[in-house]
């Protein structure tokens, strides 16, 4: 019994520190780490419920597969790295240690006659003086020489490159103390305390304030890494710890605030250095620390490392005008938003509530069209490394929003702040969307002479004004008709179809106008009939426009190119308000913004011990790789002497080695 | 023969007034660019370069064919610098820039020298000819020769397009290409040198030939050949270590990968009179896959320090890095089979080349297909 299960345990031991055992583990390892890359981690749980289903949601969870690098088994496999790697080195320290040490000098004549690079030469000499020069020639090629006297003759043992033995205690003590140092670092401490219940995991959105003591962790946790928002001129006293579905509220022993956030740019646009400004205030509220954090450099504070990590925008305020695009009249009303809040719009079309998403101060778009793939430009040589960025142009400031109705549904929208000069002329530009997987499709709002979307939004609104109508089709009819035709029932039937016309696309722009062509025009005319139709919008719209800058006092509009394609960018653009889907445009005036920064705080005790082991793995694998561990035994007796070689590792510099030693031996016994 | 008796002189006494002279100059270089260009950089840009003159002077005592290269490369930099004279326009201009040694002329005639190199290896293995692969070695040699003169001039470009956007180039897919089939090259012409055989180059260079198309591809295709500024995450001194560390490693686990396919032909018979031993072709895997091990290590490691610097923590398990353990862990095993009895021959040829695609994807396919902190998704 006792001696069965001694067997035992000596076999598992045995298993344990096998090299066998080393490599499946290596190799288990290795392929367990693949799930982690390829399945993204630690994403919100919603997106995997999606991705795979209730069902197998469920499974992959048991399996901890969403935080597979902290999940059970897989500690366990580290765990048996560790086991394994001590226990090997455990097992082989007593016989390296030894074997450093020892020359092998008792090794008997008939073993030394087994070896396989042996080499055995005739001689006249002294065994004495032969073993003399021996030594000499060993100890000129770096061995570390015993020279012992055996009967009949000398023995003479060998050895060099020991430390490939002390490389092989390095590197491997190395990946015990750098798993351990990794441990130190986990969330080892945490995983017990949810197992005993003393922490667990916040999931509710609340505000951090209110979040219960028992997912908050205390300032002297001894290592954690978490991340917190700061806006522009105010401060953190908390990280955030994402686990699993939730978080942890990780108190600092000191508060961070946040001066400043910079963003620079090259000259081409893109980002060159994010940097913030912050200060550190001890419990008392006393500052304690001013630094600039930037990527690649943070800031070191009592043990607790500082980074930039991230920036959004931290509550931007906007002061908009919106345009109500339903009604007739074009007079602005003001508007005021912040990021990341919310505003209540009451419209004609009922109560709309307006989610302020995001504010970009750059936008650098390429208005080059597509950029041209650098074939067209290439000489043979594959053309210059010098980019060519003309083509992108920073168009200014722009927000992000969604318009939700009274039934929930909602747009996004994007709207820029500058015009943006297009094909030559000037426009404000709205885009829209429905969800956030398509891109935005722009409406194109044309400005007048004085660069203003006034002109554009008081001929939308004298072209939806029923009551104008009449005037707006009686000076059309009055302008293209001849003097004689006046009065006749040929005018009767123009003002009909102007007032058609504009009834038509009032309702629903072009497409209601085609709609209606479709239907009452026969196949073959249509075409003819739409070319005619449109001409008689634009004329009515250049009579409406007429209107609309007289009741505005403003002098009538020239008749000239500029106003033609002011009229028809309207009439696009009216056409389009259809389909935009919001009652209201909301146009940029002016900004305050205000930036916030991503910091990510850690606390890394185990960081050193994992440097320390670092370098030890380093120095042990050139030992090991490089060092070749060599013994060599000369065995010289009156008449003849034989060398023998041996090596841990044989490699073909061994064998050349070894016909050097032999070819020497020759010429030593001569 | 009584050569064999004397020992070996102190590496001191060996070296001729060549390796002085040499060593010299490099010192002499280094330090020229420290006092021309040292307010480029900070203080470990400075020290990095410093380490950098006695670790070439010491390769080029090492490996005696490196002193002509360096020098080589250093001449035809400097003429391309002086060919500028701080003026990028020139670079469609002058004919030497256009054609020669601007960096992408440069790296174009590197291309074309290994592809052509390639061919007249093979050619010289399948025709038993020893003139044509000696062809073969040269052409490789002028190809590594114009591969580090573009990159070196590319280096000073990049200086050219504006002072913020200068950056040594090594910072995206295609200059580190170009590093690729350099320090593979170089490698394999160490062992041609030390093991008196030039009939491995045939599938050593057809790592290199693959990785050359992806390049022409990548130029031409895509453009890829654009100097681009940094993003800031990637703006730090580490990169200048990590980096080429990673390519030693990637390079030593191609050679050996070629070494494995062109030892399971022989184990099978196929080619095996043109090709060297099977003992050779196993020695210099296991050296080439010995030295990669030992680099992709400390790349790892710098990799780590790197990362503890720029993401707030040394491992995040971000797929880069996981593959980068992936890789390692996959070496870590092969070393260690080759210790255990038995398993060897076949078998380790195999993993060597199996090897290769796990490299390849920590590579390539995790830029590819995952996404992570190496995307610089965050900044
Ligand atoms: C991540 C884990 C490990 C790494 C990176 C590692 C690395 C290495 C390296 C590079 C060598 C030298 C191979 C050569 O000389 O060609 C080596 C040798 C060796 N390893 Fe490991 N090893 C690891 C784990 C283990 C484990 C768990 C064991 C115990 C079962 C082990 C046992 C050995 C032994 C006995 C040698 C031979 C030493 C010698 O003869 O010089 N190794 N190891």
């Amino acid at each position: 019994m006792n001696t069965a299960s001694h067997s035992f345990g000596r076999s598992v031991f045995e298993l344990l520190s096998s090299m066998r055992f080393a490599i499946s583990l290596l190799s288990i390892l290795a392929v367990a780490s693949i799930v982690g890359t390829v399945l993204k981690q630690a994403e919100p749980y919603g997106n995997y419920i999606i991705q795979f289903g209730p069902f197998w949601f469920e499974v992959f969870e048991k399996l901890g597969l969403y935080d597979i690098y902290h999940a059970g088994w897989f500690l366990l496999i580290l765990a048996f790295l560790v086991i394994s790697t001590s226990v090997c080195i455990w097992r082989n320290a007593p016989n390296f240690v030894r074997d450093m040490k020892s020359f092998r000098e008792n090794v008997g004549e008939q073993s030394l006659n087994a070896f396989k690079h042996r080499y055995a030469a005739m001689t006249a000499r002294e065994p004495e003086a032969l073993a003399a020069d021996a030594q000499r020639y060993l100890e000129g090629r770096g061995y570390k020489v015993r020279r012992v006297s055996r009967e009949e003759g000398m023995l003479l043992a060998a050895k060099a490159g020991s430390w490939n033995r002390l490389g092989y205690f390095l590197a491997h003590s190395a990946i015990v103390m750098i798993c351990i140092g990794g441990l130190m670092d986990g969330n080892l401490v945490f995983k017990v305390q949810q197992l005993l219940g003393t922490k667990k995991i916040e999931t509710r959105d609340i505000p951090q304030s209110q979040v219960p003591a028992i997912s908050r962790l205390s300032p002297s946790n001894p290592s954690f890494r978490g991340s917190v928002q700061i806006p522009e001129g105010s401060s953190a006293d908390v990280v955030f710890l994402n686990v699993a579905d939730g978080y942890l509220v990780q108190d600092l022993p000191f508060t961070v605030g946040l001066k400043a956030f910079r963003i620079e740019h090259y000259s081409t646009g893109q980002p060159k250095s994010f940097e913030s400004d912050v200060e550190l205030f001890d419990a008392s509220g006393k500052q304690v620390r001013e630094a600039t954090i930037a990527v690649n450099h943070p800031l070191i504070h009592d043990g607790i490392a500082i980074y930039q990590a991230s920036f959004a925008d931290g509550g931007t305020r906007l002061n908009l005008q919106g345009w109500n695009l339903l009604s007739p009249q074009a007079t602005p009303f003001p508007v005021n938003g912040t990021i990341h809040q919310k505003a209540t719009l009451t419209s004609g079309a009922g109560d709309y509530t307006l989610e302020f998403i995001d504010f970009r101060p750059f936008n650098v778009e390429n208005m080059g069209g597509e950029i041209e793939s650098s074939r067209d430009t290439m000489s043979v040589l594959g053309g210059s490394p010098v980019s060519d960025k003309r083509h992108l142009r920073n168009v200014g400031p722009s927000f992000q929003y969604k318009l939700r109705d009274s039934r929930g549904q909602a747009r996004e929208f994007s709207n820029y702040m500058l015009p943006l000069e297009l094909d030559g002329r000037w426009y404000l530009m709205s885009g829209v969307r429905e969800t956030s997987s398509e891109g935005f499709r722009y409406l194109r709002m044309p400005l007048d002479a004085e660069g203003r979307i006034g002109t554009f939004m008081r001929l939308r609104g004298a072209l939806l004004d029923t009551a104008l109508r009449p005037e707006i089709v009686a000076r059309f009819a009055h302008t293209a008709l001849a003097q004689d035709a006046r009065g006749s029932e040929m005018e009767e039937r123009l003002k009909f179809s102007a007032t058609q016309v504009l009834a038509l696309f009032a309702e629903g722009g072009f497409q209601s106008l085609g709609a209606f062509i479709e239907q009452n025009v026969p196949e073959a005319e249509r075409e003819k009939a739409a070319g005619t139709y449109l001409r008689i919008l634009e004329l009515a719209a250049f009579e409406a426009l007429h209107i609309a800058n007289r009741q505005a006092g403003l002098p009538p509009p020239q008749a000239d190119d500029a106003t033609g394609w002011f009229v028809r960018d309207t009439l696009n653009s009216v056409s389009d308000l259809f389909v935009y889907g919001a009652p209201i445009y909301l146009q940029l005036l002016q900004y305050d913004e205000v930036k916030a920064s991503g910091l990510q705080l850690t606390r890394s005790p185990g960081k050193n011990v994992v440097y320390l082991g670092s370098l030890l793995l380093t120095l042990g694998v050139f030992f090991m790789l490089y060092v070749r561990e060599r013994r060599v035994w000369v065995r010289v007796k009156p008449g003849h002497a034989l060398l023998a070689m041996s090596s841990a590792k044989h490699t073909i510099d061994f064998d050349t080695e070894f016909a050097q030693h032999a070819q020497a031996l020759d010429s030593l016994a001569k | 023969m009584e050569l064999a008796l004397t020992p070996p002189a102190p590496l001191l006494k060996r070296l001729s007034w060549f390796d002085w002279l040499f060593a010299v100059l490099a010192a002499a270089g280094g330090l020229i660019a420290l006092a021309r260009y040292g307010d480029y950089m900070d203080v470990y840009d400075k020290g990095i370069l410093l380490a950098a003159i006695p670790s070439l002077a010491a390769l080029g005592w090492f490996w005696k064919p490196f002193r002509p290269l360096l020098l080589g490369v250093g001449a035809l930099s400097l003429l391309a610098l002086g060919q500028y004279g701080g003026d990028l326009g020139r670079m469609e201009q002058a004919f030497l820039l256009k054609y020669l040694i601007s960096s992408q002329a440069a790296i174009m005639w590197m291309c074309a020298m290994f592809a052509l190199a390639t061919l007249a290896y093979w050619a010289g293995m399948l025709a038993r000819s020893g003139f044509t692969m000696k062809t073969g070695s040269a052409l490789t040699w002028a190809a590594v020769t114009f591969g580090w003169v573009g990159l070196m001039v590319r280096w000073y470009e990049s200086y050219l397009i504006g002072a913020d956007i200068g950056h040594i180039p090594v910072s995206n897919l295609y200059e580190v290409f170009v590093l690729f089939c350099l320090i593979t090259a170089m490698m394999y012409l160490y062992y041609e040198a030390r093991y008196q055989t030039r009939q491995m180059g045939a599938f050593v260079l057809l790592v290199i030939a693959a990785a050359v198309g992806f390049i022409l591809w990548y130029t031409f295709d895509r453009g890829a050949h654009e100097i681009q500024p940094l993003v800031p995450a990637l703006n730090s001194w580490w990169m200048k270590l990590h980096v080429p560390a990673n390519f030693i490693g990637y390079g030593g686990f191609s050679v050996a990968a070629m070494l494995g396919a062109a030892y399971l032909l022989v184990a099978r018979g196929i080619l095996a009179s043109r090709l060297p031993k099977l003992e050779v072709i196993d020695d210099v895997m296991y050296k080439a896959i010995a030295i990669g091990f030992a680099f992709f290590t400390i790349a790892t490691i710098l990799g780590a320090m790197w990362a503890a610097e720029a993401w707030g923590g040394y491992w995040s398990w971000d797929p880069k890095e996981t593959w980068a353990l992936i890789v390692w862990l996959n070496y870590a095993a092969w070393l260690h089979i080759r210790l255990v009895k038995g398993l060897r021959g076949a078998m380790l040829a195999w993993w060597a080349l199996v090897g290769l695609f796990i490299t390849t994807f920590a590579f390539l396919g995790v830029n590819m297909f995952l996404s992570g902190l190496h995307s610089y998704g965050t900044l």
